[in-house]
């Protein structure tokens, strides 16, 4: 059995403009010990997903309003608020963008690291203090004995990246998930806190489900890719069949607009037109109709389920074997 | 003082295809900020060296790109030649003139030659200004066109240059999406007919979809109106895409400059190797196949760079040499600059 497995999530925001269904219909799972990328861009509801994982949506005015999202073997969305925070630290560790706002700035490192374990596993402070040096050894931070006297602006952007890696792994949890956790960073220390938890992903066996708009970083990082667009999951499969045969054109537009460094200059970036749709206003038809250029007058009818086109590999589109005819493959 | 002369005469001829009509000059720029004690009488205790000893020049209808990382000075750089920076020393030479030695009154006419784009399309764009009104505010100040029917038609024009329905002058900046006022800043900085407009991560905050419409822009408004553009970013594979040559900074010391495919395809200097290196290509075969080489340590401070090489304590072909000899930029192959000792 999956260790998570999330079905038919919806999760909506009760605004003044309207009802925005930020994720609407979202079904996936993630294995033991692997890796998922969520990818898509503003407003595609990847955060909003994690976010609903943890039961973290902020009422008002956000609410999970159907679905079920099952970690090994229980119901999250049934659990009591006093459960669910047993969960939240110590089976599901998370990783967020922006390392300065994810650390208490008044609190030394020794105590925000200290604190889980202490919390979750009973731990006594001396054993906790122990296990915090250990961590912090093991994700790449020298001295560690005195950065645990230390507060979080004693240290850079990378160094406080490395920190929280290491407090989301101090109960060794299930499940890492982490929101964009090298956008804020630069490309030579994404590249260090991005191997660091890849190779303590797999060294513990944790799994991880990495959510990011960098296609690059999925690539590299991957071993599964869920594409999502306006709330929805829209293509699925593993990372080779996503980037080399997509089977939805937002994919495949979305492949093709990326600038890549292995490209001369001399290439056309092939843009998608128009902009993501405005979510209180979607319509029951499929979402990216208006900037498609495969798209049909049916594909205002209804919106096209997810179908499996090949073992694991998964596509929301009315016309995507027009698109496989089309564009057999993509080659880089 | 010649390695200097030699570099300014170097890339002058180098293989920069096309281009030989040099339009900024900028020699041995300098920009240090003091770094400040006491609150009262405030005392200067050190230094922070933005951009230290910095030559290149820009030819007339190129794009050059300056990538580095955070703090690494492309920014200040930028700022520099704008003049919204006054330097420390050195020399910034547009239509032959020096500019650095300007006042405010002579600028006037070099920053209707100068326009800039800034990243942030959320706070450069006036949130109580109609869209129309931040477009005509440039050519009102500087009396470019008088009257208020011929400024009303050159914004609507300036609108639809950029992609953008005329109605949109009538709109406010929070009315629109972020990819849509990046087009405001850019039809706001046409709007004074420039010949050089620097892009200061122009377009980083956007979205990939949005990204590449707004680069396709860029490189159209290039052609049609001969611009000019300095462009600055921290995206390799961006500059790639719509740069001639690119300048790559470190810790405020310019380390290599090469045309872009050159450099790209074969960098030499060994933070060029590494910082590429660091850059995910979107494709995962190529990236099972590719060696990851992670760069160790982090950016030292600029108030307190490293002596000789700054990039040394973290540069795997470091020899001893490079922990005093600053390494000047050498010409290896033609229009190819490199400072590295070990090169």
């Amino acid at each position: 059995m999956a260790l998570l497995e999330i079905k038919d999530l919806q999760t909506q925001f009760f605004t003044s403009a309207g009802t925005v269904k930020a994720v609407d219909g979202v079904s996936y799972t993630v294995e033991e010990g692997e890796t998922v990328a969520v990818v898509g861009e503003s407003g595609s509801g990847k955060s909003v997903t994690a976010m609903s994982i943890m039961r973290l949506i902020p009422w008002p005015p956000g609410k999970i309003v159907g679905g079920s999202i099952n970690f090994d073997g229980k119901d999250l969305l049934a659990l009591s608020e006093d459960e669910m925070r047993e969960i939240r630290g110590r089976d599901i560790g998370m990783i967020f963008q922006e390392p300065m706002t994810s650390l208490n700035p008044v609190l030394t490192i020794g105590m925000q690291l200290t604190e889980p374990m202490i919390a979750h596993l009973n731990m006594s402070e001396e054993d906790a203090m122990a296990k915090a040096v250990k961590l912090l050894g093991m994700v790449g931070i020298s001295e560690p004995e005195r950065r645990l006297a230390q507060y979080p602006h004693h240290l850079s952007g990378g160094m406080r990246q490395r920190v929280v890696i290491a407090m989301a792994l101090a109960c060794d949890p299930k499940l890492i998930i982490a929101d964009e956790p090298t956008t804020a960073l630069d490309v030579t220390i994404q590249a260090q806190i991005l191997e660091l938890m890849k190779n303590l992903t797999r060294e513990l066996g944790v799994a991880m489900i990495i959510i990011t708009h960098n296609l690059g970083v999925v690539a590299r990082y991957a071993d599964r890719v869920n594409v999502m667009y306006a709330g929805r999951i829209i293509e699925s499969g593993i990372a080779s069949d996503i980037y080399h045969r997509p089977r939805h054109p937002y994919t495949l537009a979305l492949l093709k607009s990326v600038p890549r460094m292995d490209r001369q200059r001399t290439d056309k970036l092939d843009p998608v037109d128009g902009q993501p749709p405005d979510l209180t206003k979607l319509d029951g038809g499929c979402s990216f109709r208006p900037r498609c250029r495969f798209a049909q007058d049916h594909c205002a009818n209804s919106f096209p389920a997810l179908e499996e086109i090949e073992s694991g590999h998964t596509s929301a589109c009315f016309e995507k074997d027009n698109l496989a005819k089309e564009v057999k493959e993509v080659v880089g | 003082m010649s390695d200097v002369v030699n570099a300014r005469q170097g890339t002058r001829t180098g293989s920069s295809k096309g281009f030989d009509d040099v339009l900024v000059d900028v020699r041995n720029l300098k920009m240090y900020f003091p770094v400040t004690e006491g609150v009262f009488v405030p005392k200067v205790v050190a230094h922070v060296k933005a951009v230290n000893d910095v030559s290149f020049q820009i030819f007339r209808g190129e794009t050059l790109g300056v990538v580095g990382e955070s703090g690494c000075g492309k920014t200040t750089t930028g700022r520099c030649i704008l003049q919204l920076e006054k330097p420390t020393a050195g020399e910034i030479i547009f239509y032959g003139d020096d500019i650095t030695k300007y006042d405010s009154k002579q600028m006037i006419d070099v920053r209707k030659k100068i326009q800039v784009i800034f990243q942030d399309p959320y706070s450069s764009l006036n949130p109580r200004m109609k869209v129309g009104e931040i477009i005509a505010e440039p050519m009102k100040v500087h009396k470019i066109i008088n009257d208020e029917a011929e400024r009303q038609k050159r914004v609507r024009y300036l609108l639809n240059v950029c992609g953008l329905a005329s109605a949109f002058a009538d709109r406010y900046p929070h009315e629109m999406s972020g990819g849509q006022r990046q087009r405001v800043g850019i039809a706001r900085a046409l709007a004074m007919n420039p010949e050089f407009i620097i892009c200061d991560e122009a377009v980083s905050a956007l979205d990939v979809s949005i990204q590449a419409q707004v680069i396709n822009l860029l490189e159209d408004l290039r052609d049609e109106f001969d611009l000019t553009y300095l462009f600055i970013s921290h995206d390799l594979s961006v500059v790639r895409h719509i740069c001639h040559r690119v300048a790559v900074m470190y810790l405020g010391n310019l380390v290599e400059l090469a045309d872009g495919d050159e450099l790209f395809e074969n960098p030499m200097h060994p933070y060029t190797r590494l910082l590429l290196n660091a850059v995910p290509i979107p494709d995962p075969d190529i990236e099972k196949e590719r060696a990851h080489e992670i760069i160790k340590g982090e950016i030292p401070s600029p108030i307190n760079p490293p002596p000789g090489c700054v990039f040394h304590p973290r540069c795997p072909s470091a020899v001893d040499g490079c922990k005093k000899d600053v390494p000047q930029l050498r010409e290896i192959k033609p229009g190819h600059w490199v400072a590295c000792s070990e090169v």
